[in-house]
């Protein structure tokens, strides 16, 4: 497999709290993405997701490992790497037109070499290439709806032929009729243009569709990785089981076994212990041992493509297989 | 607002379960490939309703239109009233309004109406000098300062508020009694002594606004820091800024006219409206009323209107936030 386009090596990074405390907001992450791949980040709030997108755009304050640009795009890494941010109602400046901000990766980055006829010319062809009008280069963000503004957004990002795009939850604030117009246009890009996403999402669902990897993380810490379809299918991690059965099905059967899987993971709420040297997971599971609080689950190589940091995960699939077996048939009394 | 989709290019699958399908794109040009976004409705721009709230505001307008005269007075009056201003005439002292002199003449002789005019023009300038003199060094020192943050921002407000804590008009008397004279001059010493509070706001505005997602793409980007300052931060923040032009340009004004006032002002032939009514109040007792009401209501009536402009900029500034 040729040299990977991002390669994250033993990520650790620590937020600065008032009166000199640190907070470690992700702890020995790794992982890679190939050129043309879409990697999914999974997780909930303060799982490190965006922390992440921030270290690699050099945002964010890495304490130890290594982010490493491949691939040809390690010359301008600045180039190289765009950002879709999740609030198109924020990521553009009010007091700009769009074609401005459109343009203005461009002006940084060849604002020397391109005259201003070239650099409005790529604008209106970008603009255009994301389902808006040339024509409206000249228009205000308050002009636009959320769901243009986020092709704005993704425009601006591509204009300077990057290699990887960064979506910070890019879908999370569009309803789910623009997200899936969304989705099908990174989907187009992606064919025409060949890049590479990072794709930041807490929608199992959406990353499935479109990601080929997720890593799945939960305070700071990969739970578990692999090819996007093996995880959402037979998610090992207890924590990766509550996050599939948390994402809403149509379907009775499977309803009905999404509740199961839940019930059967659901435990009081306790607080959440320092990190230390022991599962990150562990005051929320309802399978932690005495082993889980003493030592930190390696990331392991599990019977299928995935890889899970759990000491317990051969129990945990085959318990929750078989409650949710059991339970199916009486929770759906008209099948 | 209904917007016109594309369905065909929005495929639901038989999983619905998974809330939204692909289905996998054909190949051709991308143009028609992409959805269409829909159009582009022309709403209102920030601005416009900007304006639409200020013209709301009755004694905004008046405020604006009152300014406008005033200006005009100052400034085309002249042309039109010649008087002069430059070789006193004993022999015309202190006379009462007449048909030569409409608001009579001072104790040197000058006519008063066209004395106004000269103090008016003097003031306005000046107000606009320092005023702007203060608003250029306050943002760039301001958002300097919320930029970089950290150990810089503590160093450069905290020199701030030294100053602030220094005396201003003592200072500026003592500049003033160096450097008296010109405009210029005067201007400058009132603009150096007036950036503090507009270099404040601005840096508050760009704390806020250095969070949020523009600022963050731009650095994403690659931008540096005079680009996001220059094109970013400041032209956002120019809502403040704006307002706050405003209330410095009556500031400078009133501090112009206290100066003069008090015999630190400008020198011959300039003259300032403190000048006149510095001059004049020795005569005030004896019924010469046309020296002192008409300078003395003319600044009034240019600081309020300054004043009730730069509140309703304010309101019609939030107008422009919440539209955001």
């Amino acid at each position: 497999m040729s040299e990977p386009l991002l390669s994250v090596e033993g990520l650790v990074v620590d937020y600065q709290l008032p009166r000199g405390q640190l907070r470690r907001a992700l702890d020995d992450v790794s992982f890679n993405v190939l050129a043309g791949q879409t990697v999914g980040l999974v997780g909930e709030s303060g799982s490190g997701k965006s922390t992440i997108a921030r270290a690699i755009v050099g945002l964010a304050p890495i304490t130890a490992g290594t982010v490493t640009l491949g691939g040809g795009a390690a010359a301008a890494p600045r180039q190289s790497v765009q950002m879709v941010f999740q609030d198109p109602y924020s990521s553009l400046d009010p007091t700009k037109t769009i074609g401005y901000s459109v343009a203005e990766p461009l002006r940084v980055h060849h604002g020397r070499e391109l005259g201003a006829q070239e650099v409005r010319a790529r604008t209106e062809q970008m603009l255009e290439s994301v389902g808006i009008q040339a024509s409206a280069a000249k228009l205000y963000p308050a002009q636009f709806s959320g769901g243009q503004r986020q092709r704005i957004a993704i425009a601006r990002a591509l204009i300077v032929k990057p290699k990887l795009v960064i979506c910070d939850e890019a879908l999370s604030a569009l309803d789910l009729s623009v997200q899936a117009q969304i989705i099908n246009l990174l989907v187009q890009l992606r064919e025409t243009h060949g890049i590479s996403y990072l794709f930041i999402s807490h929608d199992l669902s959406v990353v499935e569709m479109l990601c080929d990897e997720v890593v799945v993380l939960y305070r700071g810490r990969i739970a578990e990785t692999g090819p996007a379809r093996a995880v959402s299918n037979r998610p090992r991690h207890p924590y990766t089981r509550g996050l599939v059965a948390a994402v809403p099905e149509i379907d009775p059967v499977a309803r009905a076994a999404s509740r199961a899987t839940r019930e059967r993971l659901r435990k009081p709420v306790a607080p959440a212990p320092p990190l230390e040297d022991s599962c990150q997971y562990r005051h929320r599971c309802v399978f932690a041992t005495e082993q889980c609080e003493q030592s930190r689950p390696a990331l392991r190589l599990t019977d299928g493509p995935t890889l899970v940091a759990c000491h317990r995960y051969e129990e945990v699939a085959r318990d929750l297989d078989e409650k949710a077996e059991s339970e199916i048939p009486a929770m759906t009394p008209q099948s | 607002m209904a917007e016109p989709q594309d369905i065909s290019a929005v495929g639901f699958g038989e999983d619905l379960g998974q809330g939204v399908a692909l289905i996998p794109a054909p190949s051709g040009g991308l143009h028609q490939l992409v959805p269409d976004a829909g159009d582009v409705y022309a709403t209102s721009s920030g601005w416009r309703l900007a304006w639409r709230e200020y013209a709301s505001n009755k004694l905004a307008l008046i405020a604006l239109a009152l300014l406008i005269l005033v200006v005009l007075f100052c400034f085309v009056g002249p042309i039109f009233y010649h008087s002069n201003q430059t070789l006193s005439n004993p022999l015309d002292q202190t006379q009462p309004p007449s048909a030569a002199h409409l608001l009579g003449t001072d104790e040197n002789g000058f006519d008063e109406l066209g004395r106004l005019m000269l103090g008016g023009q003097s003031a306005l300038e000046i107000g606009a000098y320092a005023s702007l003199v203060a608003i250029v060094i306050g943002t760039l020192y301001g958002a300097i300062a919320g930029l970089v943050g950290g150990v810089l921002d503590a160093v450069l407000m905290r020199f701030v508020d030294v100053l602030l804590s220094i005396p201003f008009l003592i200072v500026v008397l003592v500049l003033a009694t160096k450097y008296s004279g010109t405009v210029l001059d005067i201007s400058l010493v009132l603009g150096i002594f007036s950036w503090l509070v507009p270099s404040r706001l601005v840096r508050g505005e760009v704390l806020t606004l250095r969070t949020r997602d523009f600022v963050i793409a731009a650095q994403t980007m690659g931008a540096n820091r005079r680009r996001v300052i220059f094109r970013h931060l400041i032209p956002n923040a120019m809502s403040v800024t704006i307002v706050n032009i405003t209330f410095l340009i009556a500031d400078s004004i009133l501090a112009l006219a206290l100066l003069g006032f008090i015999g630190f002002g400008l020198q011959f032939p300039n003259t300032s409206w403190g000048d006149m009514l510095g001059n004049a109040q020795t005569y005030v007792t004896n019924g010469e009323w046309w020296l002192v009401y008409p300078v003395g209501g003319l600044l009034v009536i240019v600081v309020l209107c300054f004043n009730i402009i730069g509140d309703a900029l304010r309101d019609a500034v939030d107008v422009r936030l919440r539209r955001r």
